[in-house]
């Protein structure tokens, strides 16, 4: 190689990203270690950052007492869609493999502070977490669960809404998983919903808001309709706080706003308290 | 059916010409729908759509939508015209986009729910073009329990573009009013027929649309989204929603075909808006066919049986 190419090479740098964590809501820098020891809660701001499945899980389940329920079920393509950038097949596949998941949630049975419970986790990075046939089915066969072991469900949320990919089939979801959390509500059972940021569309108006308890972290966008489709419609701007847990706790949709930190220890506290659970 | 005098927002929706798609993969679709799409009332030259994108599923889409398609009170005053309209969700307001009172279809007493478009214009305005609010959600399912209190089967007429996305809407818990509808609605204990008659947009529709029996006209339409909200997002241009229409599969033959609907209620030639007296009648026949069979099956038989339906839905290939 000739001395005059090289200056064409790119600089050697290392990417900011591996090792800093740039705060999405204040934009602050903290180092990535920090940040993940602080649960992914930006130091600076307090904003909530995004857990993937298995974090939420490693968060809330006692060490090594998860156990994945349903996990042979997987996204499908009812409708063999197909939009502008290709195939919903090839693109569900690729989140498959990219995020070791088969499904925007993870449903299983667990111990939480050795409370049995079976517990369920969204993962935004799979499709944007949306409600797809696989979910719904891993939602009904968490809530059966918890009906046959007579234990409380907990289902944490993450998502843009239904699945756009998955049509109809992706709409009926929100009432299959509805009428399967009813059923486990009138035996006695109780189910509490964490909403984490986001949590909208067809997952707001399902499962997420039917809870004996809904609970939400902080700061987190919760709402049905997006922002700019109600700006168009009523022609007029949004406040900042509109959607945000915070406003919806105000406006008496939300039992709590819970920081990350203190989730587990919560909902091991109320379990107890509401159930009498050992 | 009383005025011509459509907004223009509507007479723009009238269908194009038909033209059959040249490059486009035509999919799997009953051809019914595609013969009886070919005579538009009043074909309009279609400034947003260009021709070619235009498809049999875009077709139904029209006339899903045709501001002279019969609409809630148009079935309710054929059907029985001293029906009792009752009013107000018991907790802040009374959503007009809603409907829900007692009514006799034939010699059936049943609570009649469902979305109120409205006809003229100031009706549309005041009805927010049947985009109900929480309060109509909750309107209806006021009124549906009193249906299981006093053992009376519920008809739900669904017609509606979704649920209405407000500041107020949202204040008042848009989400929490549909989510509950539809996990009280799964346990209801007594018989529910829902028609799909018009439209069927999203949430908004499925608030009182979870049934013993869905039933569902020939060209209305029943999507997860907006043709033009889908073209939006994933095209990143509104004016392929023929295109997406097509790929979200919203037709009623594609929608029994998925396990959906249990039966599609067919149309007069054309258009329910074509013979609207002939659709409302056949539409009456098909409400209380499904009530007479639903009410020989005993109550808690019933719900269970509503339960494996729906969570039979996105089951496949097992």
């Amino acid at each position: 190689m000739a001395w005059f190419t090289k200056a064409s090479e790119a600089p050697l740098r290392v990417p900011t990203e591996a090792l800093w964590n740039v705060c999405k809501k204040c934009g602050a820098y903290t180092p990535k270690d920090e940040y993940n020891a602080n649960l992914k809660v930006c130091p600076t701001c307090g904003a909530h950052g995004r857990l993937s499945a298995r974090e939420r899980i490693e968060l809330l389940a006692d060490k090594d007492t998860f156990k994945e329920l349903a996990s042979e079920v997987i996204a499908n393509d009812p409708l063999t869609f197909s939009d502008a950038s290709g195939a919903y097949a090839e693109k569900v596949k690729a989140t498959r493999e990219k995020t070791k998941i088969g499904e925007s949630i993870v449903v299983g049975t667990a111990k939480l502070d050795k409370i049995p419970v079976v517990l369920g986790a969204m993962d935004f990075r799979f499709m944007g977490g949306s409600l797809g046939s696989g979910t719904g089915e891993r939602i009904l066969q968490a809530a059966e669960a918890a009906r046959k072991l007579k234990c409380p469900l907990i289902l944490c949320t993450a998502s843009g809404g239904a699945r756009m990919q998955e049509g109809i089939v992706s709409l009926m979801q929100m009432a299959k998983t509805c009428a399967a959390i009813q059923r486990l509500r009138d035996e006695g059972l109780l189910y509490i919903s964490v909403m984490t940021d986001p949590t909208t569309g067809g997952v707001s108006a399902s499962y997420a808001m039917v809870g004996d308890l809904n609970i939400a972290e902080p700061k987190t966008l919760i709402g049905f309709a997006g922002r700019r489709v109600i700006e168009t419609t009523i022609k007029q701007k949004l406040p900042p706080e509109f959607q945000t847990s915070e406003y919806l706790l105000e406006h008496g949709f939300l039992d709590k706003i819970v920081a990350r930190k203190d989730l587990k220890t919560f909902l091991a506290k109320t379990i107890r308290l509401l159930t009498a659970a050992k | 059916m009383a005025t011509k005098k459509t907004p223009a927002k509507a007479s723009a929706k009238k269908p194009a010409p038909v033209k059959k798609p040249a490059a486009k993969k035509a999919p799997a679709k009953k051809p019914a729908a595609k013969k009886t799409a070919t005579k538009p009332a009043a074909p309009a030259p279609e400034a947003a759509t260009p021709e070619v994108l235009t498809n049999p599923t875009w077709e139904t889409v029209q006339i899903a939508r045709h501001p002279e398609r019969p609409l809630f009170l148009d079935y309710l005053n054929a059907w029985d015209p001293e029906a009792i309209e009752l009013h107000g969700d018991r907790l802040v307001a009374d959503d007009p986009a809603m409907y829900a009172g007692i009514a006799k279809i034939g010699d059936e007493r049943v609570i009649i729910v469902g979305h109120r478009k409205g006809r003229t214009p100031e009706e549309k305005v005041a009805n927010r073009w049947g985009m109900a609010n929480p309060d109509g959600y909750r309107k209806a399912m006021r009124i549906m329990r009193l249906a299981e209190k006093f053992q009376i089967p519920i008809v739900a007429l669904v017609d509606t573009s979704g649920a209405f996305p407000g500041l107020d809407a949202e204040e008042r818990g848009q989400a929490e009013a549909i989510a509950k509808n539809l996990a009280d609605m799964s346990v209801l204990k007594t018989p529910i027929v829902v028609v799909v008659t018009g439209e069927g947009g999203s949430g908004g529709a499925l608030g009182i649309a979870v049934g013993d029996r869905i039933l569902m006209l020939e060209h209305a339409v029943y999507s997860v989204i907006s043709p033009e909200g889908c073209a939006s997002i994933l095209w990143r241009d509104g004016k392929m929603a023929p295109v997406a229409a097509e790929a979200l599969k919203i037709t009623s033959a594609w929608l029994k075909k998925l396990g959906i609907v249990d039966d599609v209620i067919p149309e007069p030639k054309g258009g329910a808006h074509t013979a609207p007296a002939k659709a409302i009648e056949t539409v009456k026949k098909a409400v209380l066919a499904a009530i007479k069979e639903l009410k020989k099956i005993p109550v808690d038989k019933l719900v269970d049986q509503r339960y494996a339906k729906f969570a039979a839905m996105g089951r496949f290939g097992k």
